[in-house]
């Protein structure tokens, strides 16, 4: 039998829009099923509050199933709450105590702004990918799929670090707000390929340079990222950035 | 292309002067506790030891110029990631805590700033203690010398410096638990999920011996009065 009135205390940063100070509002929720996921327990709440004429809690949330990364909430602490490996949207309420206080959060940076509530915007991280995270190549017909060769340990090893989906929960979780796991991520994905090797220097000097200027810190080597991450990404991830940007400072 | 200076200004340069820095202070401590371990040894061991180290003249002097060089540059990134972090999260959580493991979030790796500082402290006044402390001048076959042997005991008869020495070491303890992962992190170019366990572990037992090493000298002279079986006199 599966409890379906699970009851939380929950304490939500309500926060108007960008320019206004935050602060703590407290909610008392009954009816919960060990079943619903997280985001589906805020829906009851949002329902609850928008029958009752009260303003609802903003949150981001698109897929649900833990592929687009908009789901961004530092639950009792931890960035997408307390299972590893799993986004705040795959993370269900049976995780929790019956009658426990849940303290819910948005990303905390200087370099996420809250937008509203818990809502932040996460566009530094565009602007990470516009200066370097892509190849440059001809559109048209897709090309013949076999004539480049990648070696399957390269291809797996690539593909690890193409799982990132962006969420932003490495820089939510670091001590030093640094995004040096995303970054990180993304140039190792575009290196280990034939395809982004071209590129990789210039590539690793403007997105560690982008990473900077958007007001991101220093990385202390404290792997909180890695503990975090929905998708498991190695801090391989961040000696991978370091040596693709010494590579491309020390070679001409 | 950015220049080498610029490279060394980034996020990516700045960590990696922080561990060459680091390790560099690491391998000093560890001849510097080699060196300690001669009080054990026969009885002007350890005077002829620091003698040796005094008569080098010129090369000690650019020895220790480029040691507080080292000094400097690793306790500068430091003091500046940390002042960095305070401006890249002016709003804080209401609650935080870490996920455990694979993190490495500690006491050690949270405290980096507070027992760097404070190592920084000591260090200053450790050298005023030892290195231009009074000492009377002595006759080993034949050459004259500073009894530093005989500083370093009465110095460790006073209770207080004996517990500031202790508390310190292990500051220097907490510091290089984290630091020696963390230089070796920013370091090597391919650190793993399973590496990266090793070296943690290896960190840690490097830091414990450090710790336990240099504590262990003030702890011995104090508790034996100086007259200890492991001090010939």
């Amino acid at each position: 039998m599966s409890n379906d009135n699970m009851q939380f205390d929950l304490k939500i940063w309500k926060q108007e829009d960008g320019d206004s100070q935050g602060a703590f509002q407290e909610y008392h929720m009954e009816g919960v099923s060990e079943d619903m996921s997280f985001l589906e327990m805020l829906d009851l709440l949002n329902e609850k509050l928008i029958k009752n004429g009260d303003e609802p809690v903003e949150f981001d949330y698109d897929c649900r199933e833990g592929i687009c990364g908009a789901c961004s909430l530092v639950v009792n602490g931890i960035a997408h709450g307390p299972k590893e490996e799993t986004p705040v949207c795959e993370l269900y309420m049976r995780e929790f105590e019956d009658g426990q206080e849940i303290v819910i959060e948005p990303w905390r940076a200087a370099a996420f702004p809250v937008i509203k509530d818990l809502v932040v915007d996460r566009s530094a991280f565009d602007r990470i990918m516009a200066a370097g995270g892509y190849i440059s190549t001809k559109t048209g017909s897709a090309p013949e799929a076999n004539t480049i060769a990648v070696d399957k340990e390269d291809a797996d090893k690539a593909f690890d670090y193409a799982t990132c989906i962006g969420c932003g929960a490495c820089v939510a979780a670091c001590p030093n707000s640094s995004a040096s796991l995303f970054t990180g991520a993304k140039i190792s994905h575009l290196s280990l390929l034939p395809q982004g090797k071209h590129e990789r220097k210039e590539r690793a000097v403007r997105m560690v340079e982008q990473m900077e200027k958007e007001g991101f810190g220093d990385c202390s080597n404290h792997a909180e990222c890695e503990a975090v991450c929905p998708v498991g990404i190695s801090i391989s991830a961040i000696a991978r950035m370091r040596k693709e940007y010494m590579r491309a400072v020390t070679e001409s | 292309m950015p220049s080498l200076v610029d490279a060394a200004r980034s996020q990516v340069g700045r960590k990696i002067l922080s561990g060459i820095t680091g390790i560099l202070l690491g391998i000093f401590i560890i001849f510097h506790l080699i060196g300690n371990l001669t009080l054990f040894g026969s009885e002007q061991a350890f005077n002829i030891y620091s003698h040796t180290l005094e008569s080098m003249g010129i090369f000690l002097y650019l020895f220790e110029i480029g040691l507080v060089l080292v000094f400097l540059v690793h306790a500068y990134i430091g003091v500046a990631i940390w002042l960095r972090k305070r401006k890249r999260r002016p709003v804080g959580y209401e609650k935080y805590s870490s996920m455990g493991d694979p993190s490495k979030q500690t006491f050690s790796s949270r405290s980096m700033i507070f027992t760097g500082i404070i190592l920084l402290i000591f260090t200053v006044t450790h050298v005023a203690t030892f290195k231009y402390g009074d000492t009377q001048m002595i006759t080993v076959d034949g050459t004259q010398m500073k009894d530093l042997k005989a500083l370093v005991i009465n110095t460790f008869q006073n209770p207080w410096y004996v517990i500031y020495y202790i508390v310190v070491m292990i500051l220097l303890g907490f510091h290089l638990r984290h630091g020696a992962w963390s230089a070796f992190t920013s370091l090597t170019m391919k650190g793993g999920t399973k590496t990266s366990a090793v070296v943690y572990t290896v960190g840690t037992i490097f830091a414990v011996l450090m710790a336990v090493g240099f504590l262990f000298i003030p702890l011995y002279i104090y508790a034996t009065g100086g007259t200890g079986a492991l001090i010939a006199s």
